[in-house]
């Protein structure tokens, strides 16, 4: 059987439970793609060996029909979660040959599940980027292309490897890990859903930190079902998480009824920016109008503090990297630079740290050192914190004014060329997270669901955002918004 | 506010990153244009608001202060730029 590598969960769970095929045979199937698809360098570490091994063993349990919902399902993982003896280094030099002697959370409870891993995923260095561009072993491509013009453009980023690899059915779905859009953004640059549980829905445990008050892991899948399906996989309480929530998983998957009759949808007008593209508003109407026609109601609502966002994310990010990151020193594991005669401990941190961070790792670091210097500690850090709450609390409210789900563009563009952000400052590139960080600063979950094309023939998506930890009701929007578009293009392969 | 050269030294010392003395000029400015950026946060009124300490209302689980983990010596020290002798081996830093 051929083109087992284009289903998406669902469709082969049902199969390999009918036994249609076996999960060696669709392991077999995505090893194929992965191996005919270097020129999107979106698997960074192949692990073929592992993956036919759990598969084999994921075929065993299917027989003996004592098989969850991931049995046998090939994903990929994004290389900041942490696997046990196979390379995990957050697409950073500084963790060149880091060999992880345990199991990240996230990924113990999906191999449990019977989850077969294919492969670590390319992402920007220690997450921080937009366009997968400050990895360490190179660019991810987006399968996509502008329609008649061969320009590489960007999957998006941070989980930019995990975009392209489900975009471009190399895997069933995969893991990405949102800190102020990771998931989302990359999810629509690429045709695909991705969703950022609430704070504390899955555990951080085993996931390299970037900023750990906002950082969440979540799915990217190839439809709405396969992200209820494999977000319920890696949800859960974990004590070796202290923030992680102690609350049953619901089943997510159970909520998809399709039915959103009743509910009140909220559309902010903070998020209409000046300039914003046409096309962008216009998928944002016809949204708002198939939200609509499906029963709900539609209500136009006001989230004051939305331009402050990103400036409060670009302390509190940098502030929480600048410490989490202290810890690569080059004692304990990864790079150590070559020391010269005479050079002491502080020459070996310095060295070391400038070797093994790019460019954007280091202007983070820098700056979170900054804000949370003595003198500058109040000025920023604090005043940080306090607008964070009062942007939390804009949710609240309307959240306690009867809105069920907040609908928003994803993106403020479609996908962009490699390359073409390279003279742009800093800030110009942070601008790509401005639907999207609100979100992980009031710790709500978020999903991305394509919904159409622009000119260029690109994908877009639109955003919806949930009540803290009613994922399902969420999902289950998201699946009558799915269902509306139709959204179904895929990439031309060109690769 | 703006950076000047020696701030963006200083910075990148308290970083503990080594940054050449040609590069500093450059990236001060780069840290003026975030910090720049960040400067918007400046106009909100925080009067009496509490700086948010966790995103979710949750009180920190407790349990026995019994040992849970330990003995693993070999696996902490297996991914060590330089481990001898059961520990980890940096510059001196005592004479």
């Amino acid at each position: 059987m051929s083109d087992l590598n284009k289903l998406g969960i669902a469709e082969a769970r049902d199969a390999l439970k009918a036994g249609d095929f076996t999960s060696v045979e669709l392991t077999e199937s995505c090893l194929s793609a992965i191996d005919a698809a270097s020129a999107l360098n979106a698997v960074v570490h192949k692990t073929p060996d592992f993956a036919l091994e759990q598969a084999k063993a994921a075929d065993a349990r299917i027989n003996s029909e004592d098989a969850p919902a991931l049995c046998g399902i090939p994903l990929g993982i994004k290389d900041l979660f942490c696997t046990k003896g196979i390379p995990s280094q957050a697409a950073s030099a500084i963790l060149d040959g880091f060999k992880p002697e345990y199991e990240s959370t996230v990924t113990t409870k999906l191999f449990d599940a019977g989850a077969v891993m294919l492969g670590k995923l390319n992402m920007d260095e220690f997450a921080m980027g937009s366009s997968n561009e400050t990895s360490t072993y190179g660019d991810a491509v987006n399968p996509w292309r502008r329609e008649g013009d061969d320009t590489n453009l960007t999957p998006g980023g941070s989980s930019g490897g995990s975009a392209s690899a489900v975009a471009a059915d190399l895997c069933m779905a995969a893991t990405g890990t949102d800190t102020g859009g990771s998931i989302r953004q990359p999810a629509a640059f690429t045709g695909i859903t991705g969703i950022k549980p609430t704070y504390g829905r899955v555990s951080r445990w085993g996931i390299i930190a970037f900023a750990s008050s906002l950082d969440q892991a979540g799915p990217m899948t190839k439809s709405v079902r396969d992200a209820a399906i494999m977000l319920e996989g890696m949800c859960g309480h974990d004590p070796l998480d202290s923030t992680s929530a102690d609350l049953p998983v619901p089943n997510f998957e159970a909520a998809l009824t399709g039915d959103i009759h009743g509910r009140t949808i909220g559309i902010p007008r903070e998020y209409r920016m000046d300039g914003m593209p046409g096309e962008i508003e216009k998928l944002w109407a016809d949204g708002t109008a198939m939200l609509k026609d499906a029963g709900a109601k539609i209500v136009d609502i006001s989230l004051p503090h939305t331009k402050y966002a990103l400036p409060v994310y670009y302390v509190i990010a940098p502030a929480e990297a600048s410490s989490n990151l202290a810890r690569y020193d080059g004692v304990r594991y990864g790079h150590r630079a070559k020391l010269d005669q005479g050079d002491g401990i502080t020459e070996m941190y310095e060295k070391t740290r400038a070797e093994g961070f790019g460019p954007e790792v280091q202007r983070r670091v820098m700056i979170g050192t900054y804000v949370l210097s003595a003198g500058f500690y109040d000025a920023y850090y604090n005043r940080a914190r306090q607008v964070r709450t009062l942007i939390k609390q804009d949710f609240e409210t309307v959240f306690a004014d009867g809105i069920d789900a907040i609908l928003t563009p994803a993106t403020p563009s479609s996908a962009f060329g490699l390359g073409e952000m390279a003279d742009a400052d800093p800030v110009q590139m942070y601008m790509n997270d401005i639907f999207t960080v609100t979100v992980n600063l009031a710790g709500l979950p978020g999903i991305s669901v394509p919904t159409g094309l622009d000119k260029q023939g690109l994908p877009l998506g639109l955003q919806l955002i949930g009540r803290p930890w009613e994922e399902g009701d969420l999902l289950n929007t998201a699946h009558v918004l799915e269902s509306a578009a139709g959204f179904v293009s895929k990439p031309g392969k060109w690769w | 506010m703006s950076i000047d050269t020696d701030t963006a030294r200083r910075v990148a010392k308290l970083a503990r990153i080594r940054v050449e003395e040609d590069a500093l000029p450059a990236l001060a400015g780069e840290f003026n244009a975030i910090l720049g950026f960040i400067e918007q946060m400046q106009e909100v009124d925080v009067e009496g608001v509490e700086p948010m300490v966790s995103v979710t209302p949750m009180r920190l689980k407790r349990r026995e202060d019994v040992v849970t983990d330990g003995d693993q010596q070999d696996k902490v020290l297996a991914n060590a730029p330089d481990a001898r002798e059961g520990f980890f081996a940096v510059p001196k830093v005592v004479e």
